[in-house]
């Protein structure tokens, strides 16, 4: 088992005016090799929440094991921790600082004190699952398009060759190309190197197609924990606290209304195709 | 981590204090530290330390929040102090060495603690019931006959407080790229001198790029809506004195003629 969080509490300006519950009582599990949406709307905790996988938060209370290790022991290998569990923050700006892309993508594994071969190899072989194309390799990152960037910074993080990896809304701002590009080679990931993917995401669409599981959060605390399909039947709820089903769901429950005799757990758009076609016959 | 530190530290709450007029509490922290150093003897003190702990009762800001602010300066505090203490000439009380302890240098450095206290406190508490736009609208308007000799104050209020306004942005954005490059394995911790300014490069880097994207940013939206500076520049609040203002320059007038009578008198 990957991850294991029990009862994390975490405040935020503790013992000053603006004290505010950040995580509160969050529990879950996560399996090694699976696909999970996390979702929910600004300010409910998500990413705080992914920053304590990795240990750059520290929980006021509560335990997470990771592999079943309590990372919150004395001693344990922080370092170590974040290169097993990577995390790729929402802005590339963040963290681009090389003169060119290739240099930019070797400071993960730089890091981890590797030699200079193998270094450059993990580069390479993370800007190739990223599909970043070679002549870009040795441009400035200041000067690739957003797309590029977040392909850079996902390389950055890949080629510190993580377990686990975290990525904070992957494909905010880009177009609907450069997001299903992007989600696409994530799935990729999960699917052929059998990386845990962790997708913190506000598409419903997104999280419903490729998630094999949805953590909800709201307010800092877990409100839904389920497969898709599960966690979209909630959608009344869902929206009570600023989400939503994909759109698709609320057409098949307006066919339903309308005496169409469609299954009612749809939540993608190719499933509805079937469906429809099913039907017709 | 970083976020700890509160800078341009502002206490919401709502008081007198909060509410007087950006000016009046400019010109009581100024009549305040003048009366600290025209205050020579006990009675004058008393009078201050009445006077400041009147204005802190009322400004509801917790007294721990206000002593935290002395940390910054208790290293200047000791060293001032054992200075005074052991460098002054006078009746000697105890010899180590070299070192004489006399009586006028305890007294000395009594007041001088006392002094330097009272002034870190006096300007905290005006800094914390006073945002950093107010305080800058209270200079601007404060000092604008300093416009007829040609300083541009209008100007540099609004770089003062956008100076102030991007402190916390550019502390919130320091604390994301150092999680950003820590997630991948940097260490701004550990290591010698070198190594710790040379782990810097990650952090910088990106601070620089977007702070420089946030001044081209803010400076095309503010010619967006047509700002040209200060000329035929009209406020949407303001400043205007109340009743409270009014009342507060009375109790300033009181204070200090009651400073002066002590010290005269005794």
């Amino acid at each position: 088992m990957a991850i294991r969080a029990e009862h994390l509490n975490y405040l935020y300006g503790a013992g000053t005016v603006y004290e505010q519950y950040a995580l509160k009582d969050v529990s879950f599990q996560i399996q090694d090799g699976e696909f999970i949406g996390l979702i929910g709307h600004t300010g409910s905790g998500k990413s705080t929440l992914i920053q304590h996988l990795n240990g750059l938060l520290r929980a006021e209370s509560g335990a997470l094991y990771y592999n079943n290790e309590n990372i919150y022991q004395d001693g344990y290998d922080m370092r170590g921790l974040r290169s097993k569990v990577g995390l790729v923050f929402q802005y590339p700006e963040h963290q681009l600082f090389e003169v060119d892309v290739f240099s930019d993508v070797c400071f993960g594994p730089k890091n981890q004190g590797l030699s200079k071969a193998e270094v450059e190899q993990r580069a390479r072989e993370a800007l190739i699952q990223v599909g970043l194309d070679e002549r870009f390799w040795q441009q400035s990152p200041f000067e690739l398009s957003g797309g590029q960037k977040r392909r850079v910074a996902i390389a950055g993080v890949l080629a510190m060759q993580p377990e686990v990896l975290i990525l904070d809304e992957p494909t905010a701002g880009l177009d609907p190309k450069g997001r299903d590009e992007i989600l696409d080679e994530i799935s990729a990931l999960h699917k052929e190197k059998r990386l845990t993917i962790i997708l913190v995401s506000h598409s419903m669409e997104d999280v419903a197609r490729y998630a094999d599981r949805l953590l909800v959060m709201n307010r800092g605390e877990k409100l839904f924990d389920g497969p898709p399909k599960e966690v979209f039947s909630h959608y009344r709820e869902l929206e009570a606290i600023g989400l939503a089903a994909p759109q698709i769901t609320y057409i098949v429950q307006d066919l339903r209304r309308h005496g169409v005799p469609i299954a009612e757990d749809i939540t993608t758009v190719e499933e509805a195709r079937d469906e429809i076609l099913r039907l017709l016959g | 981590m970083i976020r700890d530190i509160t800078l341009g530290q502002y206490y919401p709450v709502d008081s007198v204090i909060h509410r007087l007029d950006p000016r009046t509490k400019l010109f009581g922290t100024l009549v305040f530290i003048v009366s600290l150093f025209l205050a020579d003897n006990l009675a004058a003190y008393a009078v201050a330390t009445l006077f400041l702990a009147v204005v802190i009762r009322l400004s509801h800001v917790p007294v721990s929040f206000i002593v935290r602010g002395l940390k910054a300066i208790v290293v200047i505090l000791l060293i001032s102090v054992s200075f005074n203490m052991f460098l002054t000439p006078g009746t000697v009380l105890f010899q180590l060495g070299f070192l004489k302890l006399t009586w006028e240098g305890l007294k000395i450095a009594g007041f001088m603690a006392l002094r330097l206290i009272y002034l870190v406190i006096g300007s905290s508490v005006m800094t914390l019931t006073t945002t950093p736009n107010e305080l800058t609208d209270g200079l601007e308007k404060s000092l604008g006959f300093l416009n007829k000799v040609g300083v541009p104050v209008h100007e540099v209020s609004m770089m003062m407080s956008i100076a102030l306004r991007f402190i916390p942005i550019l502390v919130e954005e320091t604390d994301k790229i150092m999680k950003a490059q820590m997630a991948r394995g940097a260490d701004f911790e550990t290591g010698n001198l070198i190594q710790k300014a040379k782990s810097m490069v990650p952090l910088l880097v990106p601070l620089f790029i977007s702070a420089f994207r946030r001044a081209t940013d803010l400076a095309m939206a503010m010619e967006a809506r047509c700002y040209h500076g200060g000329v035929g520049r009209t406020k949407m609040k303001p400043l205007k004195y109340a009743r409270q203002d009014r009342i507060g320059y009375l109790v300033y007038a009181v204070y200090f003629a009651a400073v002066l009578a002590v010290r005269a008198v005794l």
